[in-house]
């Protein structure tokens, strides 16, 4: 079989039980990579010596791309960034540990904006990931090279991770499936740190049952990240039921204003006409504080950046500027020579947000605005399981196109910031195609520690349509 | 909301980060329109609100048990070290020379 890379992980199970080579997996896929990697730069570092390290286990001999920010021992992580230029981690992170032990194949790490910190791959020192269905457009990010590498067949699933959008954006915009988990259902220990009160992993797959099974595998409370959770992690499968009779759908009328392109906004208004047709019913929510979410967010992300990106001074690991004459010019060199312009940007927002007769005005006030987006969200939940909303604005844009105005950019994450403030779990699931042929991606988020429910929901609603079998021709 | 260049610099200097003057202008006036966008929150009253610094409201502080178990050895803990000297980091002076 030439076609292995085509099929998802699920199907792959399937084969491999009946007979076929776990290491025919592999090889189509490295073929795959070889053949069109050049144009879709989806690969920081592709592992042309992937091993299965273990046998047996729930993802046996599945190949599973890594975001470039979680720790894999002794191979390249760089985050995309200069200042991690050469940096092979000493430990596993916990969900590479786990997929490990799962029979899963790691073939490499996967091209990110610099730290996490964009939305088009474009902040990357590798140059931009393209999007598989038209090369001139962004994939979406940060986490923008698993998302293209899904879509393009080039891995059969991929781990990202979400700040503020970076699973579920650039799944949307390179139409596959991509899950932000609950804040605390998946250890976040090893996975260079963004902004700590928002970061999650989570799976990017070719569809709803292998996020699924994927999500299985890498979460559960860890000793080693105290944010964890400690309730037991549910046989996610057993939610796939295609039964959503008597679901309660809130679509919230904030989610659909002026601004968002009509083409996205009847895709999935009428996706949401199949899921009443499949026996959910529908409910209108408000909540209200939508629109304060970016301005919430760019400060309390900025803030705890610029914090957690402290460590990086050239003393004990990554880049180090050499004509140093001091300590302190040597973290200023080091600095300024290896962050890119977008991290230097977010730096100086967030420690100006935090300094001395700035801290209340901005950062406190960001806390306090979060609660109220938090209790926005409380409400809603009182009337339904789970809200229905656009993952994006609108579908991909063009390479470039952004890249000089950075509140534009920031605006893109509009729909996806709000489940990161709250730690709401949330997914986006392909649900049309614009007239040009772009992906368009529907979010479904729950309640905390409600991914079972936006399974169910995803799940029934995949079954009914055809879109997540659609693969760009590339 | 407008944003000076000594402002800037002030917290590039707190940030350790240098920035050529040709730099300056640009973080200017990009700084200026971001926080002009954010200076949106001050339309909402937030006198009785409380913070939210995490969004778990069960999070308690975790402690464990103060017992040695196994970490990284010194030769993991320096293996990507810019410079080293025997078991050490080895970093430009610190301290002045008298």
């Amino acid at each position: 079989m030439d076609d292995l890379h085509l099929l998802t992980a699920h199907e792959i199970k399937i084969a491999i039980d009946s007979g076929v080579e776990p290491s025919a997996v592999l090889d189509a896929v490295q073929k795959r990579i070889e053949a069109i990697d050049s144009k879709v730069k989806a690969f920081a570092y592709v592992n042309k010596k992937a091993t299965q390290v273990k046998r047996g286990g729930k993802l046996s001999g599945i190949p599973v791309l890594i975001k470039d920010n979680i720790c894999v021992k002794d191979e390249a992580t760089t985050c995309s960034s200069k200042i991690l230029e050469a940096f092979s981690p000493p430990y596993d992170a916990t969900v590479i540990k786990r997929l490990k032990d799962s029979g899963a194949v790691l073939i490499g790490k996967a091209n990110m904006d610099e730290f996490a910190f964009g939305s088009s791959c474009e902040t990357s020192c590798y140059g931009p990931t393209r999007n598989p269905w038209d090369l001139d457009r962004i994939p979406g990010g940060s986490s923008g090279g698993s998302a293209a590498a899904v879509a393009a067949s080039q891995t059969i699933m991929a781990l990202g991770s979400d700040t503020g959008g970076s699973i579920r954006q650039p799944a949307a915009l390179c139409g596959v499936v991509g899950l932000k988990p609950t804040y605390g259902r998946v250890s976040r220990y090893g996975l260079i740190a963004f902004a700590s009160s928002l970061d999650q992993i989570g799976p990017i797959t070719k569809d709803v049952e292998d996020a699924a099974l994927l999500l299985g595998v890498i979460a559960g409370h860890d000793v080693l990240d105290s944010t964890s959770v400690d309730i037991p992690v549910p046989d996610y499968c057993k939610s796939l039921t295609k039964d959503i009779k008597g679901l309660r759908l809130g679509v919230p009328k904030e989610y659909f204003v002026k601004g968002i392109d009509p083409e996205v906004e009847t895709a999935v208004k009428k996706s949401i006409e199949t899921l009443r047709g499949l026996g959910a019913i529908v409910v209108d929510i408000s909540l209200p504080h939508t629109e304060y979410a970016v301005s919430t967010y760019y400060i309390i992300g900025s803030a705890e950046a610029s914090s957690n990106l402290a460590r990086f001074d050239g003393a004990h690991y990554g880049y180090r500027d050499t004509d140093a004459k001091d300590m302190i010019d040597m973290y200023v060199r080091t600095r300024s020579k290896g962050f890119g312009d977008e991290a230097k940007r977010r730096i100086l927002l967030g420690t100006y947000c935090l300094s001395a007769g700035y801290y209340d005005a901005y950062y406190l006030k960001a806390l306090k605005v979060r609660t109220k987006i938090k209790e926005d969200f409380e409400r809603a939940f009182a009337l339904c399981d789970c809200i229905v909303t656009p993952t994006t604005p609108t579908p991909a844009f063009k390479i470039g196109e952004k890249t000089n105005d950075p509140l534009a950019m920031y605006l893109s994450d509009i729909f996806t910031i709000p489940a990161n403030l709250a730690g709401l779990p949330g997914i986006s699931i392909p649900c049309g195609f614009s007239s040009g042929g772009l992906p368009i991606g529907m979010q479904i988020m729950a309640r905390p520690f409600g991914e079972e429910t936006i399974f169910r929901a995803s799940y029934a609603f995949e079954q009914s349509t055809d879109f997540h079998k659609r693969r760009p021709t590339i | 909301m407008n944003i000076d260049r000594d402002t800037v610099r002030r917290v590039a200097l707190l940030s350790r980060l240098s920035l050529a003057d040709s730099e300056l202008d640009g973080y200017c006036s990009q700084m200026g329109s971001i926080l002009t966008y954010i200076s949106k929150l001050n339309e909402i009253d937030t006198k009785d609100v409380a913070p939210t610094s995490h969004p778990l409201s069960t999070l308690k502080n975790v402690y464990r048990k103060d017992v040695p178990k196994p970490s990284l050895t010194t030769a993991e803990a320096l293996q990507n070290a810019p410079s080293k000297e025997g078991d050490f980091f080895k970093v430009p002076q610190v301290i002045e020379k008298k």
